[in-house]
């Protein structure tokens, strides 16, 4: 079960044609695939598809009523191959995966797919993971389709116009026998807007025609000579195929309200960012009226040389707008300038910035000396956004400094509950007795250790990556094996192999931990194949244990509760001072608490409802027995457990406290017993709806304590002042 | 062309931490904007949302004309272009400030002032804790309006979160053309937990209105914008007591008080009593007079040597109070038997009267601690034995889980907490007693040639805290910096020069900070 739930909205996805759709950008998406008459969906999740890949499995009924096929892949490389059904075929077929990450992993049949072309089209939706909020190294998928020769499409942030853009993609596919990279940003996909719908469309072939009337075609296989073939085929026959069909549709947009001697050319997704900048300068107002032509490059590659020569024709100077590195489309534009011998002198890189997203204040500032060194009379000098000034200037919006010390920070990190911070408690707890190890982590929830308080792992070289990350670390005369992280995700999409295969084969004696909390649950919580869980339309409760001791483990122990830290420290003691050769795997397992509550909770309120007994737990400290040193905080980091003001009159630091945020996860206990912290900790348990026996037990033993408790008090008469009864 | 139009969409940033609801505060934003005839966008950043870190929302708003055409609206915050940020906690609403998103041109800011701390807050071994004054100053300085105010108090109060209170504090300020029925609206037809957001939306609608309202001339504005602080409260509190220190105590103490209060000066008053009482109820009537003995010959090197602000003898006796009333067995199991803490107990886990409560205690008595409550011959035996620590740790060595809302489990603790009449023959309590005079002696000693070196060496005592590990470590370093006092006395500034070895000290638990620094 995804975290998030679209089960309601999916019902969207049935308003009839001619409609106003509200919602957010990854439904819209599917509301485009469904009427284009899309055949097969795949596709693996990660921000900021993750959501898209949620939208799909629960509009499952939607889909498969449309005959439409959907598949959680294994990996986007998986995904990526299942689009093989459109070679052969008119068969249309969309995958979708966070790039460049999943484009990466996928590349190699992507190349083998844009090589032998394809007859139905197919749609590569790639999450653009750029800029602010992104989780990975930045980089372009704009090389990916350069190399490929794959067109790449870049909407504007607008609804229409992304809908609109699936629909034109897979017809530009089919045009020119090309598979096309539909790029979504990161602020696209939760876009919330609108759009007018059009009526969803059963496919016209279907997947059971062709699976019983097969076909092939040996000039589509990529060997030779068939291979040679395909690359003049993409350069004589699909690429002037694509720029004819681009110019024809009108694809990207000349808005010239002005007639000027200069112009801006802005890939699609930055349109929006550069018309604010516009209007904040005067230069346009907020329907896309601009002073300035603006020619929209809603298809980032191939740029079609014709329409540039044309834009560029009578001005002075173009700014371009293209985010990030290398400056590709720059590059082109200038050469396609060159050629035509055109005198209008290409701005770009050179006014904004190379490296690093273009935000509103990087555009603002690159459109303002742009148009200062071609028209500055356009420019009210003395009414200029403030972001635009010089940083000194009072009126900045930055003026006043408050500085990183006062305002900390504030990564993600582990969820309060969360069941891999014990992992972590316990590996600290563990070093404390074998002293620090190298340690290779991979990507996943989990990767939150580097950062306070745990800081533990050195690298981290890609998803299901963490085991073969320290394979390079083997020397037979150390007795300080290296330690992995993997995460279940990453396990079943490559890490069984690339890793624990590759460490079995190779003898390495690293120390495997594979963080299993039953869901893909830094992508949102999907079902994998180890998955606890029932899944109506997959297949779970496959365990990573015999997974690994069938590709040949011998060392292998399965941890069933990671908020044992005691048992876990124990289990990491002997993991890392094992003689056993080959590599030791230890699989820790525990359900992700952020999904677990979210099932349970509900269930929780109903039976106190009911009046069942339901046993409620939280954790506390004792504020006078609290010293205020942190040491609890600095082995867990649980958001939970805070720091308070000291109540007491001499104390000057704070102490620690649970907040009522606390879901009573153990941890706090665990770790007070285990790194034998101090005496402040309790646990809390609430009953309701206590049976009788509970009420019996309660009432005796409530008398005999007050008993006690009146002697004690008397003892302590005489220090406070005595209240006087009115 | 046709001149480009003026209009400008109304823009909206949310800053929160993951899971704290500003997608469903985003989510309201839109539902009433399109309710009202407005165009409607948002922005997030997704992905790691969920998992506790810092998140902005974007919204913009803009009016539909009948036929009109779509406007073009930014999926990013402009610094210095935004209408109306609200912030779910103080530190966020720093970081609007920090990002350039709050102008005193145009910027309403709505936030809660309460804190939610941050990692390295938290982590500090001392007080890391950021002036939130401060941030209030920085903030109320960058904005055109500044309504801020503890919401997350008034949310717990309404029994709802701190979304619905920012968003009725954004319809109470009147910034943005919807009526308070159209704001109500979105969260009615949201579906979910509606009452309670309702109540808290009121609260937070009375609350901006209220403050927004232009104080008469001469009142200072905002009173009580961010929550009392315990800080303040102590300064109250100790206010009362040095005014009168004999109503602060019990019959028991009177005479100690009334000495007190002729001997001393006010500035130091309210420590002693702190003292007395604190002393007395560790040990007895006996051991206060002890701790005012010792700090009676502090305050007479002071009279001598100080400057009349007696801050040697308030630290000292501060410190003081707390090393002789160290962290043992006895008090730890007495405090936890106590009725206020029972009381206290239940109250935070909100029990009602018909639900049971039980207290489970993580308790880690080690062979030390054991031996530490013993008379100090039986304690050294105990030590100084393999068998009976082999014994200790069988029992302990994992932790023990004690209930001490049974009746076996209370009756431990009960009998441990009244072992205190032997604590005055305890292995431990005659190891203290030397370390404290020791201390004492160095103090008093610095006073006669640098009083606020003096000062500093009482308050370095603060390091000595903690249990086990936590507290031999703290002692360590104690130590270290009491070794090195001659030489810190003969440095150029040895008031910096300590302060700097205390902070080192504290960055680093296990003191390899701190010895690198020696
Ligand atoms: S609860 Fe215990 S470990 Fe945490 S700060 Fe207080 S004394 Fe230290
Ligand atoms: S028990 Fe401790 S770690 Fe677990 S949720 Fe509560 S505060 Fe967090």
């Amino acid at each position: 079960m995804a975290e998030r739930s679209f089960k309601e909205e999916v019902q969207k996805l049935r308003i009839p044609a001619g409609e106003e759709f509200h919602g957010e950008g990854i439904l819209a998406v599917t509301k485009a695939l469904l009427q284009s008459g899309v055949s097969y969906v795949g596709g693996y999740q990660g921000a900021p598809i993750s959501h898209l890949m949620d939208v799909l499995g629960d509009a499952n009924e939607i889909l498969a009523e449309l005959g439409v096929h959907f598949e959680n892949s294994a990996s986007e490389a998986t995904a990526a191959a299942m689009l093989a059904a459109s070679v052969n075929y008119p068969l249309r077929g969309a995958i979708t995966f966070k790039s460049t990450v999943g484009t990466n992993v996928a590349s190699d049949a992507l190349a083998n797919l844009a090589s032998g072309g394809v007859t139905g089209g197919a749609l590569i939706i790639v999450g653009e993971d750029y800029g602010e909020g992104s989780s990975i190294m930045q980089e372009r998928s704009h090389a990916f389709a350069m190399k490929s020769q794959m067109w790449l499409l870049d909407p504007r942030p607008n609804l229409t116009a992304i809908v609109d853009s699936v629909e034109y993609g897979f017809e530009l596919s089919e045009y020119s026998n090309t598979p096309v990279m539909l790029e979504l940003r990161l602020r696209s996909c939760h876009l919330h807007g609108s759009f007018i719908t059009k009526e969803n469309k059963r496919p016209a072939f279907t997947r059971k025609e062709a699976m019983e009337n097969p076909r092939r075609d040996v000039s589509r296989i990529v060997l030779p000579p068939s291979s040679f073939l395909h690359e003049q085929e993409k350069i004589n026959q699909r690429m002037p195929a694509a720029i004819q069909f681009i110019k024809d549709r009108k694809i990207n947009e000349m808005i010239s309200n002005g007639k000027k001697d200069f112009g801006i050319i802005t890939q699609g997704g930055l349109y929006n960012t550069v018309m604010r900048g516009l209007q904040l300068l005067g230069l346009a107002d907020i329907y896309g009226n601009s002073e300035i032509p603006v020619y929209v490059l809603n298809v980032t590659y191939p740029i079609i040389a014709d329409e540039v020569e044309e834009f560029a024709k009578d001005k002075r100077a173009l700014l371009l707008f293209e985010e990030g590195q290398p400056d590709y489309i720059e590059q082109n534009i200038n050469s396609i300038l060159r050629k035509a011998d055109a005198t209008a002198k290409l701005h770009g890189k050179d006014v904004l910035v190379m490296a690093g997203e273009y935000t509103p204040a990087v555009v603002t500032k690159g459109l303002l000396s742009f148009v200062r060194m071609y028209a500055p009379q356009l420019i009210t000098e003395n009414d200029l956004p403030g972001i635009v000034l010089p940083p000194d200037s009072p009126e900045h919006p930055m003026a006043i400094k408050l500085t990183p010390q006062e305002v900390h920070m504030r990564p993600p990190g582990f969820c309060t509950g969360c069941p891999e911070r014990p992992i972590f408690s316990a590996l600290k707890l563990a070093e404390r007795e074998t002293g620090k190890h190298h340690v290779s982590a991979d990507i996943g929830c989990h990767l939150f250790s580097i950062l306070p308080p745990f800081d533990i792992g050195a690298t981290t070289m890609g998803y299901g990556l963490g085991s073969a990350g320290a394979a390079g670390f083997q020397d037979a005369s150390s007795d300080k094996p290296v330690l992995a992280f993997m995460g279940d995700g990453g396990f079943w999409h490559n890490g069984l192999t690339s890793g624990v295969g590759n460490a079995v084969f190779n003898e390495s004696n690293q120390v495997l931990v594979v963080v299993d909390n039953a869901y893909s649950a830094a992508t949102g919580g999907q079902d994998i194949l180890s998955s606890a869980a029932d899944n109506p339309i997959r297949s779970t409760k496959h365990p990573i244990e015999r997974a690994v001791r069938g590709v040949g483990v011998k060392w292998a122990k399965t941890v069933t509760n990671t908020f044992k830290v005691d048992e876990l420290r124990d289990t990491f003691i002997d993991a890392l001072t094992s003689k056993e050769p080959g590599p030791k795997v230890i699989v820790a397992q525990s359900e992700c608490t952020l999904n677990r509550t979210r099932r349970e909770r509900p269930l929780a309120a109903k039976a106190e409802k009911e009046g069942k007994r339901v046993v409620r737990e939280r954790y506390g400290i004792d504020p006078e027995t609290c010293t205020g040193d942190h040491s609890c905080i600095r082995i867990s980091g649980c958001p939970s457990l805070s720091i308070t003001a000291n109540p007491d009159p001499l104390r000057k630091e704070p102490i620690a406290t649970v907040l009522s945020s606390c879901v009573g996860c153990g941890l706090c206990g665990e770790n007070a017993h285990a790194a034998a912290l101090c005496p402040s900790f309790y646990r809390t348990q609430v009953i309701s709806n206590p049976s009788g026996w509970d009420r019996f037990k309660t009432t005796f033993r409530n008398a005999y304590i007050s008993r006690l408790q009146r002697g004690i008090e008397k003892r302590y008469e005489g220090i406070e002042p005595e209240l006087v009864s009115a | 062309m046709s001149q480009p139009t003026q209009e400008r969409a109304i823009t909206m940033a949310i800053l929160a931490m993951g899971g704290e609801g500003g997608g469903v505060l985003a989510d309201w934003m839109v539902s009433l904007g399109e309710h009202s005839g407005y165009w409607a966008q948002t922005t997030s950043v997704p992905g790691v949302a969920q998992r506790t870190g810092a998140t902005i929302y974007y919204v913009e708003l803009f009016p539909r004309t009948p036929g009109g055409a779509e406007p073009i609206l930014s999926t990013m915050p402009t610094p210095g272009e935004v209408d109306i940020v609200l912030a779910s906690e103080l530190m966020e609403a720093g970081r609007s400030v920090l990002r350039g998103l709050v102008t005193p041109k145009n910027t309403t800011l709505i936030t809660s002032t309460h804190r939610v701390y941050s990692m390295m807050e938290k982590t500090s071994l001392g007080d890391g804790r950021v002036d939130s004054d401060s941030i209030i100053e920085n903030c109320m300085k960058a904005a055109a309006k500044f309504v801020g105010g503890d919401f997350s108090k008034i949310a717990e109060e309404s029994g709802s979160v701190i979304s619905s209170v920012l968003f009725g504090a954004l319809a109470g300020t009147g910034r943005l053309p919807f009526s308070r029925q159209e704001f109500e609206g979105a969260i009615e037809r949201s579906g979910v937990g509606v009452a309670p957001s309702l109540k808290a939306f009121a609260r937070g609608f009375d609350y901006a209105e209220k403050i927004l309202k232009p104080a008469p001339a001469g009142v200072p504005i905002q009173i009580g914008i961010k929550p009392v602080s315990v800080e303040e409260t102590k300064a109250v509190t100790d206010a009362a007591i040095s005014a009168d220190p004999v109503a602060a105590v019990g019959a028991r103490l009177k005479k100690l008080a009334a000495h007190i209060r002729d001997t001393y000066p006010a500035s130091v008053r309210a420590t002693l009593v702190h003292g007395i009482k604190r002393t007395t109820e560790y040990q007895d009537v006996e051991y206060a007079n002890e701790f005012l003995a010792r700090i009676a010959s502090v305050y007479e090197l002071d009279l001598v040597h100080g400057d009349g602000s007696f801050r040697l003898t308030q630290e000292t006796a501060r410190y003081t109070a707390l090393w002789m009333t160290y962290e043992d067995t006895i008090r730890v199991a007495a405090i936890k038997v106590r009725a206020r803490r029972f009381d206290r107990i239940h109250k935070e886990a909100r029990a009602k009267n018909e639900q049971v409560v039980g207290i489970m205690e993580f308790l880690h008595p080690q062979v030390q601690e054991v031996a530490d409550t013993l008379p100090t011959a039986l304690g050294k035996w105990v030590l100084g034995s393999k068998p009976v620590n082999a014994l200790i740790n069988r029992i302990s060595g994992d932790g023990i889980k004690v209930n001490t809302t049974s009746a076996f489990g209370y009756t431990t603790l009960y009998i441990l907490s009244r072992l205190r009449p032997i604590r005055r023959r305890s292995l431990r309590f005659n190891e203290e007693q030397l370390l404290i005079d020791a201390w004492l002696t160095t103090v008093m000693d610095v006073a006669t040639t640098n009083y606020a070196l003096a000062c500093e060496v009482a308050e370095t005592q603060s390091l000595v805290k903690g249990y086990g590990e936590t507290h031999a470590n703290g002692l360590a370093n104690f130590n270290l910096i009491m070794a090195e006092l001659p030489r810190t006395l003969a440095s150029a500034d040895p008031v910096a020069r300590i302060r700097q070895l205390r902070e080192a000290a504290l960055a680093e638990e296990s003191g390899a900070r701190l010895r690198a620094l020696l």
